[in-house]
């Protein structure tokens, strides 16, 4: 291992895995790749489920199989990779302190620096459930780890919170292995998994999805022995007198994943309140030139297809930066979410066209929407305009920006969402 | 006597999640309704005659460097078939090295379907 490196990738998930591979075919010699697990492919080894790859590979494979084909090409390419290995500082002079298990501490200096760090789970201390401290009370992320990848089912009896694709990926799991899943309990009127989920994981076992319900309280001795659960209202509050108990010894948690940015944050740069991240230009390049960040730790995902096609895009920034290849505009364009819009990303652009046709958006709805018109608006004129029969907040939206619809001297567009016209509709 | 039946499918063809429902005669399709676009025709005149579903689980390994090797069926096999398969494969262990695609049961309960390993597993000393 040296000390000196043109590009360090901080995490061996899709998303670094893809960028330093992409990065090392453009040419870059000169990468190290810093993986705090002990094998690479971040969390996709223990989504043994099918359904990744449909967009990327074209074709429906695994997790372990997705990661598998990146895994072999990086072993080939001779990429350096050291795994057991927890970065735990970046500086804005992109010079990174870890802690290796076989080599003590470490300290790098890099050139270009990509933050693929991923996400991690929201807890029952991030929610606040009142009750009792106990054994039986973790993430679905960890029970997949310790059900698909240690080798232990972690309960007999089990409650699962959050109807988000990694509940009901848990609640067809613990079921197959022999548990009895009382019930998948949703606080919103609806369930944020793909329909496929729902049909394949819950009513094909006829696991109980209970939507406007909530856990209120666990009780038990040492190991969980009961859970409250409450149906809400509209705005999430309990109805009173709707109050059940629930015996189990287990209960999951599937409600919400955060970006992983505290190294972001002792780089010094600002995360966007919305997506939890950093904010980036098209390259997915940070405030801080030469440092880029993708996947999970940008926003987070849906389809691990699109953190793939996202490191990409960054490694294609990262080699530009690298070979000081690209011009930057006279003044940045700044993109906004808009009506009905979470959030678009990449947040601005700020370089001219390098061989580029079009520039990949991704965006988030905030509501369930149908049978809508996408405007991209600059100076409250619409220059583009995508229809869609729907959007779910479930589901990102992946858009193109032609090139040949920016203009030099834009400074903003803002991205909305409205119902579309229907005498538009019969004029087709 | 005559078993009429309708049976409401939930479509999985895409996000819609359109509720379809089939018609039948003692279990001979009559009629489907409520459907959206052929797709879902097909997809609700598939699933109420042969349901099937690929089966993603685990088997015990030997000398490997993990205690579990991820597998599937590699293709669908009948839903009502699962639970069942699922207590063959918890009888499995194979033996470090395993790589992906590696045969691990042949013709699992009779289906014509093979359980392929869908991770690599290194032996260790």
């Amino acid at each position: 291992m040296k000390s000196r490196y043109q590009l360090a990738v901080i995490g061996g998930g899709p998303a670094g895995m893809a960028a330093a591979l992409k990065a090392r075919e453009k040419g870059i010699e000169d990468i190290i790749v810093l993986e705090r697990d002990k094998y690479l492919g971040g969390i996709l080894p223990q989504c043994i489920h099918n359904g990744f790859g449909l967009e990327y590979f074209d074709k429906e494979l695994t997790g372990p199989e997705y990661a598998a084909k990146f895994i072999s090409d990086l072993k080939e390419s001779e990429i350096e990779v050291q795994d057991e290995t927890m970065v735990i500082e970046i500086n804005d002079k992109k010079e990174i302190t870890a802690l290796s298990e076989s080599k003590g501490i470490i300290k790098i200096k890099a050139e270009a620096v990509f933050l693929a760090m991923g996400c991690r789970e929201r807890t029952r201390e991030n929610i606040k459930i009142p009750g009792d401290r106990l054994a039986g009370v973790l993430t679905a992320g960890t029970a997949q780890r310790y059900t698909n990848i240690e080798g232990f089912v972690p309960g007999k009896k089990v409650v699962i919170l959050g109807s988000g694709d990694i509940g009901l990926i848990m609640a067809r799991r613990m079921k197959l292995e022999g548990a009895e899943v009382k019930a998948v309990l949703e606080l919103l009127p609806y369930s944020k998994g793909l329909i496929r989920n729902q049909v394949q994981c819950l009513h094909d076992y006829d696991i109980p999805l209970k939507l406007n319900h909530t856990i209120t309280r666990i009780e038990g001795k040492d190991r969980v022995k009961r859970v409250k659960v409450a149906e809400v209202d509209d705005n999430s509050e309990v109805i009173p007198g709707s109050e059940q108990w629930l015996s189990c010894d287990t209960v999951l948690l599937s409600v919400g994943l955060i970006p992983e940015n505290e190294l972001t944050k002792s780089i010094g740069i600002e995360l966007n309140p919305v997506t939890g991240g950093a904010e980036v230009n098209e390259m997915r390049e940070t405030e801080v030139p030469g440092v880029f960040a993708g996947g999970n730790v940008l926003h987070v995902h849906d389809l691990v297809d699109w953190v793939t096609e996202e490191a990409e895009i960054a490694a294609f920034g990262i080699v530009n930066y690298l070979k000081n290849e690209r011009i930057k505009r006279e003044n940045s364009l700044n993109l906004k979410a808009g009506d009905n819009l979470n959030y678009v990303i990449p947040n601005k652009i700020e370089y001219k066209d390098v061989n580029r046709d079009y520039i990949k958006m991704f965006m988030r709805v905030k509501e369930p929407m149908e049978d809508i018109e996408i405007h991209f608006i600059n100076n409250e004129k619409s220059i583009l305009k995508y229809n869609k029969d729907f959007a779910l907040p479930g589901e990102m939206l992946t858009l193109n920006l032609p090139e040949q619809i920016i203009d030099k001297d834009m400074k903003n567009i803002k991205i909305s969402l409205k119902k579309q016209d229907k005498e538009d509709l019969y004029e087709k | 006597m005559k078993n009429n039946n309708i049976e409401e499918i939930i479509c999985i063809s895409c996000p819609k999640g359109c509720r379809i429902k089939v018609e039948s005669v003692n279990n001979e399709i009559k009629n489907i309704s409520d459907y959206n676009c052929e797709k879902g025709k097909r997809y609700a005149r598939e699933e109420f005659k042969n349901p099937t579903r690929i089966l993603p689980t685990t088997v015990k390994v030997k000398e490997g460097e993990f205690p579990l090797v991820s597998v599937k069926t590699e293709k669908g096999i009948p839903k009502d078939k699962l639970l069942k398969a699922m207590d063959v494969i918890a009888e499995i262990e194979v033996k470090a090295p395993v790589e992906i695609g590696d045969l691990i049961l042949k013709d699992i309960l009779n289906t014509g379907v093979d359980l392929v390993a869908t991770r690599n597993v290194e032996k260790i000393d």
